[in-house]
């Protein structure tokens, strides 16, 4: 397999890491957090930058209208809080000052999805792909690993317009390139294939590589599709795929309603219907263990993909 | 010194703009707005330093935040007269393919409006971001926002009460339209706000309170000794007591007209107690 995993790494170290960079490169950008600055890898920003960085408190809503205001003026303001607490709490606040009001306004969530972990369903979402994209004109972003979501920080500051940037709290492979390049709104073919079209994003990208790796070896040919962009979504790079494959399924660590699956599913179903299987939670919440366990009890892994493959070749 | 007589004459040709502007859409919300006429008159012709012109970021001038957006007609009619955009448009308020929608927004690109409200309890973090990034692009002009008291009961408001507090936002100045109305009755049948001055001062705020929020000369001076305590270290609140429907006797000291537009026969007795002064639309 042509990618290889350089290192364990959680994918907020890439924001942070992101982040670091844009507040030497950008003057503009300014980073507001609700008493996660650890959580978020926002110390070095706010490290470097203390008079660009605003510490608001357990206070989410103040903070997105905060962002809002200070886009007035010429600021990039980049919120960070845990994504249950940057969507769902403040999905009003959200809506109308920032997303009705065009507000240049970048809400960065980690710790989405399960692998969370041990916190439980409370600080666990699985609904937040699904509510962020229905908002008008708000771009969304979930990245597959730490170098993407270094390259993703660095792109959504140079793109004007509210941004959802979703990310993860475990140490996960890293495998896209070192400081490469990140169009948003664009699919990244990682693997050509014939039999089937494998779509994946987040933290089940790596995981996809592992599922075509494994049905190579049953001789079942896998074409995996990185979207990082969920909205707007690439709709070339899925019909071209479900052109070529015949069947699709989708991947990710969201609740299959409102997430990228279904996102894919209007696509075909308008422009080319295909077969499609939905690996990602069935309308549930979650709840506490290690990231591994509740990726595997949910189906979310390598091995629910090949299942998944499997299936949706029967019904081609 | 301010021209009384000019702005008196302009209140009223504002009222009447509210007034006509709810009777022909048959909808809108003119008691607040009524309410509120003095303030808004005298902040964007007697007390805001403003550009010509309209820019979204708004460096180098004062901006307004208005988080209470249902009294859009008077926000809108003193836009117009100020010279934002022609009056005429007034005509357009809450019809089909308008920029003076029924809340105010910047979707349809209407100049003087800098975020929507109307989904209450926002516009005090909003303007607290705008005050931020005016200290960060050491900009020394102020901002301003208005909130009615019944949105206080919404719980945002209090994240940024404290934030502007503990970080001294002291470019700030915050006004409560004080006029102890909701829609569903008095604040204190709905839900009381306790005393108010007290919380605002338990945050760290500094407190100035006009009696006669509805006496041009009241809010001009509460208005200007707000101005100079800006810089010291606190935000500034202004209780504002106004009454609802001021100036039309049928739609004072009610919530009745919170949200309601007056039918013919009504609007011809609210118009004939506001005289025309500078020209209807």
């Amino acid at each position: 397999m042509k990618y290889t995993d350089t290192g364990k790494k959680d994918t907020r170290s890439g924001f942070g890491a992101g982040l670091t960079e844009l507040g030497k490169t950008n003057k503009n950008v300014v980073a507001l957090c609700a008493d996660l600055t650890g959580s978020l890898k926002m110390d070095e920003f706010k490290a470097n930058h203390p008079e660009r960085f605003f510490q608001v408190g357990i206070a989410e809503a103040n903070m997105i209208g905060m962002a809002a205001g200070m886009t007035i003026g010429g600021k990039i303001p980049f919120t960070g809080t845990f994504a249950n607490f940057s969507t769902g709490r403040v999905y009003d606040q959200i809506r109308q000052s920032v997303a009705y009001s065009g507000k240049n306004v970048k809400i960065c969530a980690s710790h989405a999805g399960v692998t969370l972990g041990e916190d439980g369903a409370t600080h666990q979402i699985l609904e937040d792909i699904g509510l962020m994209k229905m908002l008008p004109g708000m771009t969304v972003i979930n990245t597959c690993d730490y170098n993407q979501t270094k390259a993703a920080t660095l792109a959504i500051a140079e793109h004007d317009g509210p941004v959802y940037l979703r990310f993860g709290r475990p140490k996960v492979a890293n495998f896209t390139p070192e400081n490469g390049t990140f169009e948003i709104g664009k699919a990244v073919m990682l693997q050509e294939g014939t039999d089937v079209t494998i779509v994946a994003t987040g933290h089940l990208v790596w995981e996809a590589l592992q599922a075509a790796g494994t049905l190579q070896e049953q001789g079942i040919s896998a074409e995996v599709i990185n979207i990082h962009t969920i909205k707007p979504l690439d709709d070339e790079a899925i019909i071209t795929s479900a052109k070529k494959t015949g069947c699709v399924v989708t991947a990710e660590e969201h609740n299959y309603l409102g997430g990228l699956g279904e996102s894919v599913a209007r696509v075909l179903a308008q422009q080319h219907p295909t077969p499609q299987e939905f690996v990602a939670t069935q309308d549930t919440f979650g709840e506490s263990g290690t990231p591994d366990q509740l990726m595997d009890k949910y189906g979310l892994n390598a091995n629910a993909i090949v299942k998944a493959s499997k299936k949706v070749l029967d019904r081609k | 010194m301010a021209d009384i007589k000019k702005l008196e004459d302009l209140v009223i040709q504002v009222r009447r703009d509210i007034l006509r502007q709810v009777h022909r859409v048959n909808s809108g919300h003119p008691g607040g707005s009524l309410g509120c006429t003095e303030f808004f008159v005298a902040l964007y012709n007697e007390v805001m330093d403003r550009k010509d012109g309209f820019d979204m970021d708004g460096k180098g001038e004062d901006l307004f935040f208005l988080s209470n957006g249902h009294i859009s007609p008077v926000f809108y009619s003193v836009l117009a007269r100020a010279g934002y955009f022609p009056v005429n448009e007034l005509n357009t308020f809450r019809h089909i393919d308008s920029r003076l929608q029924g809340h105010p927004t910047t979707h349809e690109g209407l100049p003087g409006i800098r975020v929507a409200s109307g989904s209450l309890g926002q516009g005090i973090s909003v303007a607290i971001g705008a005050a931020e990034t005016k200290k960060l692009n050491q900009d020394s002009h102020l901002i301003y926002a208005l909130c009615g008291d019944g949105e206080l009961q919404e719980g945002q408001n209090w994240e940024a009460i404290m934030y502007a507090a503990g970080n001294k936002v002291d470019n700030l100045i915050v006004t409560v339209d004080y006029n102890g109305q909701q829609i569903d009755g008095s604040l204190e049948q709905v839900l009381p706000l306790g005393n108010l001055k007290a919380k605002f001062e338990a945050f760290g705020w500094e407190v100035l309170e006009v009696k006669e929020g509805n006496n041009l000369e009241a809010i001009l001076s509460t208005l200007k000794t707000a101005k100079e305590k800006t810089g010291n270290g606190k935000p500034i609140c202004i209780l504002m007591h106004t009454v609802m429907g001021n100036g039309v006797d049928f739609m004072m000291h009610t919530h009745a007209w919170h949200g309601k537009a007056p039918n013919d026969e009504q609007l011809e007795d609210a118009l004939s107690q506001n005289p025309e002064t500078l020209g209807d639309y």
